[in-house]
């Protein structure tokens, strides 16, 4: 088996008594795109930002080319980041607005290629301009010339420029119009293809995820719930949670009234927000008081993380029953 | 029956150093009531102005022209003490982002209070326990202890609740929701549709539904405007619109809408280009430079919002003409 790009094991992130992340364990292997997906407070840009060491889990490893990032410091671990990038969710805030985006395209390669000449370092940035999608002669504009779209695209020039093997996107899309967000989307499917490199993307709407990942990854409150092939989610997700999520998304009504989708149980709307991190119980499926299907059993014990189906695992109790009713909103 | 918000050939333009550029173009629409309307359009295409312009928001470099009436009386250019006697009570808003919406240093139970205070005239001890009531009747736990506390303290699914319950104290004839749901993660924004749903059908209100998402309008909107580059150009019963829109460029915002169902496209269909820069003068059709039916008429004459009332369209070969 080759090894996987990224090794995640057992890792823990507190924020003082409250756990963020709570042993989150996942493989990703080279030029895959994964998804994950959760709500606000699920751990998602914890997780993030947990593998960039951008701040410092209290257990467990994040295996990077064979090498733990949580082990690495200083020259190292400054040498592995230039292979792990992030895009974040606010294209406006996350670019300095006294740098042209010139500069801030041009910035890492500044810091990591400092041989490079003033010329050089210019044509890349403005090769790399033009392939997301912007005029080169762009370059000497400030981010607030930018629409939100546009400054997106900045973004993901800024992080793609050093060429890194593993790309973190995180909720890169959320704040862009509907009309835009399928052209970032089809870029990053396309970068990611001619640079054969892996892809992180977060997002709260399965929806979007469904187009480029290859596999899904569910997280409820710093737990992964679920984790499948893209497909194999959507025809039969096994995961109560993940179902709520895939009936969240709004929908036209097109789409509703076909009978033939089969991806859309028709579940509840999610009766409340999830419990407070501080409240969460020793014990227990930490879903269980969201949840419709609940058991005596979720009341004591934690459902494990187990193989449902090919590559598909599920922390669910009831994941392997298949009478659980997939209509019941009536 | 008076429309409770009737809009005639509203024109918006905001001038700068370099000259005025115009915002919103002649739009005119009518909101009756108990009627929900939605409002959808990409980021500047004006459909936010529109409803400032209503609320008396408009920036100061903003110039209105036409009428906004709202239950008859004119709204545009009134003073401000008239505008202040319906804005906040029967005409309201629910903001985007609810985060920036409430003041940061004022416990929620005020702040709601507050509203009841100025404009029906409540003790603060009787307005106080009013609006624990709404907050209840807005599906937030605990309203009590909710009072007391500050917006920072609530997830931003409660605190659009809290606008939610604000926008509602005073029995308002029109609720302004500006994308209620745009900041909120995929579960809140299906609780915030559902608790729009429910309050609409008990407070009997009308509501504008400005969003840029076709697939949240489509659960609670009787009819749509679709606007582009500040103008309206298509306006159908919600239905008709989803089963055959009229103008391409709704066509094309409904293909963008990804789908969790269905065949699985390697690329997600995308609207080409960029609406054109605010202030750019066209006596063409602002959509021709995106638009795959585009002919040569549309590059030399502006087409007008046209057709029966309740299936307009401004556009000189609509879809399904063939």
């Amino acid at each position: 088996m080759i090894e996987p790009l990224l090794k995640v094991r057992d890792l823990c992130v507190d924020f003082g008594a409250n756990a963020a992340l709570r042993g989150v364990n996942f493989d990703l292997a080279a030029g895959e795109i994964v998804g994950l997906v959760g709500e606000s407070g699920s751990g998602k840009s914890t997780l993030a930002r947990a593998i960039l060491r951008l701040l410092q889990p209290v257990r467990g490893s994040v295996q990077f080319l064979g090498q733990d990032l949580l082990q690495c410091s200083g020259a190292a671990l400054r040498a592995r980041r230039r292979e792990l990038q992030i895009v974040f969710q606010d294209p406006l805030a996350s670019l300095n607005p006294r740098m042209t985006v010139g500069e801030a395209i041009g910035e890492p390669l500044q810091i990591f290629e400092p041989k490079l000449t003033a010329r050089a370092r210019q044509l890349q940035v403005d090769a790399m301009l033009e392939r997301v999608g912007l005029a080169s002669a762009m370059a000497g504009r400030y981010p607030h010339e930018f629409s939100g779209g546009q400054c997106q695209r900045v973004g993901i020039a800024r992080a793609m420029i050093l060429r890194p093997k593993l790309l973190i996107c995180d909720e890169v899309v959320s704040s862009l119009d509907m009309s835009i967000q399928g052209q970032i989307v089809n870029l990053l499917i396309d970068l990611q293809r001619e640079a054969a490199m892996a892809v992180l993307f977060i997002s709260h709407n399965l929806a979007v995820v469904r187009h480029l990942s290859q596999r899904v990854m569910v997280i409820y409150l710093g737990k992964l719930v679920e984790i499948a092939p893209c497909d194999a989610l959507f025809a039969a997700p096994k995961h109560p949670y993940t179902r709520a999520l895939l009936a969240a998304v709004p929908q036209l009504p097109s789409v509703i009234a076909a009978p033939a989708a089969p991806a859309a149980p028709a579940v509840p709307v999610l009766p409340a927000e999830p419990i407070q991190q501080a409240r969460l119980m020793a014990s227990g499926c930490a879903y269980r008081d969201r949840c419709p299907f609940v058991l005596p059993l979720c009341e004591t014990t934690e459902p494990p993380l187990i193989e449902v189906g090919t590559g598909h695992w599920a922390a669910c109790h009831r994941s392997q029953e298949t009478l659980i009713p997939l209509s019941f909103a009536s | 029956m008076t429309p409770t918000l009737s809009i005639d050939d509203l024109r918006i333009a905001f001038s700068h150093r370099a000259g005025s550029v115009e915002a919103v173009d002649r739009v005119s629409l009518q909101i009756a009531p108990s009627e929900c309307v939605g409002i959808v359009g990409e980021s500047g295409s004006g459909k936010t102005q529109v409803f400032m312009a209503a609320m008396g928001l408009l920036a100061g470099n903003a110039r209105a022209t036409g009428s906004v009436r709202f239950e008859g009386r004119e709204l545009l250019g009134a003073d401000r003490a008239a505008l202040n006697r319906v804005r906040g009570s029967k005409l309201t808003m629910i903001p985007q982002d609810p985060m920036t919406s409430l003041t940061p240093h004022l416990k929620i139970g005020i702040q709601l209070a507050e509203v009841m205070v100025a404009h029906l005239g409540k003790t603060w001890s009787d307005a106080r326990s009013s609006a624990g009531r709404m907050l209840e009747r807005v599906h937030v736990p605990e309203p009590k202890r909710r009072l007391n506390q500050y917006p920072h303290e609530l997830s931003g699914g409660m605190r659009q609740r809290v606008m939610i319950a604000m926008s509602l104290l005073c029995e308002p004839s029109l609720v302004i929701a500006d994308e209620p749901t745009t900041a909120l993660d995929v579960t809140i924004q299906a609780q915030i549709i559902e608790l729009l749903r429910a309050v609409r059908g008990e407070f009997g209100m009308a509501l504008a539904l400005i969003s840029h998402d076709l697939a949240v309008v489509a659960g609670l909107a009787d009819r749509i405007l679709v606007m582009y580059a500040g103008r309206i150009v298509e306006a159908a019963a919600a239905g008709a619109l989803f089963r055959r829109p009229r103008h391409p460029y709704t066509a094309e915002l409904l293909k963008c809408v990804p789908s969790i169902s269905g065949p699985r496209s390697a690329r997600l269909p995308t609207l080409a280009g960029q609406p054109p820069r605010p202030g750019e003068v066209l006596e063409a059709c602002p959509f021709a430079p995106r638009c795959s039916r585009a002919a040569e008429r549309c590059r030399v004459e502006r087409p007008q919002l046209g057709g029966p009332a309740g299936a307009q369209v401004a556009c000189h070969f609509p879809v399904s003409d063939d």
